[in-house]
């Protein structure tokens, strides 16, 4: 039976790595009123410049260092759009992600030429935790996973943690709810809405490093193929709450993983490469229990007007 | 707190041209005035969200010069808007504390609440602070505010227009909350159009008009009539001056009516109402008894789920809106700027809205302007709208003025029945004289009016029988000439009605 398989479970956790990551940083964008749709092109800008500065510095921890730079720098420049310009936020991050899609596959034939990343490429190791590694059956999930795995779950419970039981957190959440009203406490929300918005540039690009650094050693155009689409379904499905976008990935990335194992059992693979999307497209037309956005989310403030 | 020829020019408007003011320690001061008087300009000036172009606001004995709400908090002012500004998603313990948070990094949700429950009964508000602000009553929403104030150390309460969205009962408990505050040796600084409530609740009153105050008097020396003339600058009619009604045969009938809202909520749940040519009917209830569902289902804006409207004798239940307007229902929506007019429009477009397909109007499918504008001009001198400028956007005339070319579009049709919903919503003494002696006139006519108000006071004066609605069904219906404030607030709370106000 494939579901007492270990490893089917293992390939979960692993798939749900760059859908969790990047799920929980809108997340965070979205709690402060700040769309973004941009997941999947910071994504594609963290894998890319992962790989490219991984290998220039021969170190992966450089590399993902640069990652995270360079999608905090591109969610700063959405924030500015969004936050300083009342820009419509929708068009912007959609811009960032055509943007992001022609950029790197531009870089990487101008910087490499047509042969793709250099196979020596440094990756991120994949480590097992003593002891942890010694239980029968959770053993054996655990076994040989990427550290970012491990990373990740800790981030999922310090995002929980931060949103909903720190002073920022409660900010954060009432400038997506009432800009106005925290204004009138006091509260910046600008400052508060650029770091949201930054932060969530942090966590996709923490997501594409996992894809080009993480799992390969390489860059591929496109390689992020809808994830950042698929992280937005995954944050509302999880209610705009870090644990239930964890719990979404992980279930975008069991249907994923199932489809992979069952490719071998006579199955369409076409047909089963689609269950993540399907259920997508169902989370999105909120036919999976209704979910309630931030009462401000997508609304330019300006303090001027009110 | 003491304001001393305080001013705030915009480019082409004196907002605030003149304000002088001085508020007594302990006292419940009132600023009453019209829409436009340059109230809130005044309010946002001392709670620092708009800088004075010259004059001066002193506290406690130190002139201040805030730029931004954070240092008038800081200094001791408390505001508590007109519109809350309370986040529902939240509890009433993170409302009160947001900006001024206990816990370093950690929120401490433990010490807010029971800082919020210190000060509820320290000031008798009492309140639930775990409660979720979204399941609280609007009263209890405001006490989350004046509690968000003194959290803040206030030493001074505004309360802007705070009785706009309670119910009679609720008022009532709000004044008694003032006047506990004034026990303490709280000022507050009381902000409102409403006449019969300043004079209830306040020690003096400052009256503001065009921007300047134009007198503070003592309120024990004043009327309604004498603070009404100060008011407006000239001599005001305050009563609805109306004859006995003759009413004649029902114009209109609705049997067992059920509508759901967008939300596919039912909002009106089984509607029995006759309306009678040359009667006003008085539609009373609290906001979201499904009155206005009511109204734009008689208007055909939403489709009844079940039962039938009659009107002058035809089942109009399945026709369109254009349809019944053709039959001569007008209706004066409750939302002006959404739904009464375009307000990207100029006057003679939202004039013809109803008829623009018909001539004179439009020759074969052609809008001729001419003679629209000759008849927006006709209704601009009969309504007296201002500025009198045909060529101007809905959008640049004021609230009142807005309301006015509805009103004349709707009644100048000449209608068997009008429907007004909210129809002086947010509009000053001068231009509800105008409105509601429009309403008896048309009454006077021959027509039925259906009156759909949340105020109690427009409702008790101008109809002659009173429908009362609670949860989309109608529970009462008594003469306009007998009704009391009272009977129809106990009735519009439905039957679990404030055991308080019974007893008394």
């Amino acid at each position: 039976m494939i579901f007492s398989d270990p490893e089917i479970w293992a390939a979960t956790l692993s798939m749900a790595v760059p859908l969790a990551l990047p799920a929980i940083g809108g997340t965070f964008s979205e709690r402060t009123g700040v769309v973004n749709i941009a997941m999947e092109g910071i994504m594609l800008i963290g894998a890319f410049f992962a790989v490219t500065f991984s290998y220039w510095t021969g170190s992966a921890w450089l590399g993902l260092l640069a990652a995270l730079i360079c999608g905090g720098l591109t969610a700063a420049a959405l924030a500015w759009g969004a936050i300083r310009v009342s820009a419509d936020q929708t068009v912007l991050g959609m811009g960032i992600n055509i943007f992001a899609a022609g950029l790197t596959t531009f870089l990487l034939n101008t910087l490499f030429g047509f042969n793709g990343t250099p196979i020596n490429t440094p990756k991120l190791p994949d480590i097992s935790i003593p002891g942890l590694d010694k239980i029968p059956y959770i053993g054996v999930i655990f076994q040989n996973q990427s550290i970012l795995v491990y990373i990740m779950v800790v981030l999922v419970i310090i995002s929980h943690w931060f949103l909903f039981h720190t002073r920022l957190g409660l900010r954060m959440r009432s400038v997506g709810e009432h800009p106005l009203a925290a204004d009138t406490l006091g509260i910046n929300v600008w400052r508060i809405r650029y770091f949201g918005v930054i932060l969530s540039g942090l966590f996709s690009a923490l997501g594409g490093a996992y894809l080009s650094i993480g799992v390969l050693n390489g860059f591929t155009p496109n390689m992020t193929n809808g994830r950042g689409y698929i992280a937005l379904a995954a944050m509302i499905f999880g209610k705009w709450t870090p644990l239930g976008s964890f719990g979404a990935a992980l279930i975008f990335g069991f249907s994923t993983a199932l489809g992979i194992v069952l490719q071998g059992q006579g199955i369409s693979s076409n047909l089963l490469q689609m269950i993540p999307y399907a259920l997508t497209i169902l989370a999105l037309a909120g036919l999976v229990g209704r979910a309630v956005a931030p009462a401000a989310d997508g609304i330019p403030y300006d303090p001027r007007r009110s | 707190m003491e304001i001393v020829d305080l001013k705030k020019w915009f480019p082409g408007v004196k907002a605030n041209d003149g304000v002088n003011l001085t508020l007594r320690a302990g006292e419940v001061h009132a600023i009453l005035g019209e829409n436009g008087a340059g109230k809130s300009t005044l309010m946002k000036m001392i709670y620092g969200l708009l800088e004075p172009t010259s004059g001066e606001i002193r506290f406690m004995g130190k002139a201040v010069h805030f730029r931004s709400p954070r240092e008038a908090i800081h200094a001791g002012i408390g505001m508590v808007h007109q519109h809350f500004m309370l986040i529902p998603a939240l509890t009433v313990a993170e409302n009160v504390v947001l900006g001024d948070e206990p816990g370093r990094i950690k929120f401490n949700r433990k010490e807010a609440e029971r800082r919020v429950r210190d000060l509820s009964e320290k000031y008798r508000l009492a309140i639930d602070p775990t409660a979720k602000v979204a399941d609280l009553s609007v009263g209890l929403q405001q006490r989350v505010e004046i509690l968000k104030a003194f959290y803040r150390k206030a030493k001074l309460i505004i309360l802007d227009e705070p009785t706009a969205l309670l119910t009679p009962q609720e008022t009532r408990e709000l004044f008694a909350i003032i006047h506990g505050l004034k026990a303490d040796g709280v000022p507050v600084l009381f902000i409102s159009h409403k006449l019969d409530e300043v004079l209830e609740i306040s020690d003096r009153v400052t009256v503001m008009r065009a921007g300047k105050t134009v007198e503070t008097v003592e309120t024990a020396g004043a009327t309604p009539q004498s603070l009404a003339n100060l008011m407006v600058g000239r001599e005001v009619v305050l009563r609805v001056e109306k004859n006995a009604a003759h009413p004649g045969e029902p114009i209109l009938k609705i049997h067992d009516l059920h509508v759901r809202d967008s939300g596919r909520i039912e909002r009106v749940k089984g509607v029995n109402l006759e309306l009678r040519r040359g009667e006003i009917l008085g539609l009373a209830g609290i906001d979201g008894n499904g009155q206005f569902e009511l109204a734009d289902a008689i208007a055909g804006l939403i489709k009844a789920e079940q039962g039938h409207i009659i009107f002058d004798g035809h089942d109009i239940t399945r026709l369109t809106p254009a349809e019944r307007t053709e039959r001569g229902i007008a209706y004066v929506p409750q939302d002006r700027q959404a739904d009464g007019l375009v307000l990207s429009f100029d006057l003679v477009e939202n004039t013809i809205l109803r008829d623009f397909r018909k001539r004179p109007f439009a020759k074969n499918g052609v809008i001729d302007r001419a003679a629209a504008a000759s008849y927006t001009e006709r209704l601009i001198r009969e309504f007296d709208v201002r500025p009198p400028d045909a060529s101007r956007k809905a959008s640049e005339l004021s609230g009142g003025n807005q309301q006015k070319v509805i009103l004349a579009r709707e009644v100048s049709r000449d209608p068997l029945m009008l429907i007004a919903a909210q129809p002086t919503r947010g509009l000053d003494v001068g231009a509800i004289e105008g409105i509601h002696r429009q309403l008896v006139r048309l009454r006077d006519e021959g027509k039925g009016v259906l009156l759909v108000s949340l105020e109690l006071e427009e409702i008790l004066s101008l109809s002659d029988r009173i429908a009362v609605i609670h949860d989309g069904r109608i529970v009462a219906i008594v003469p306009g000439a007998h009704a009391t404030r009272e009977q129809i607030g106990l009735l519009m709370a439905g039957s679990h009605g404030h055991s308080e106000v019974s007893m008394s």
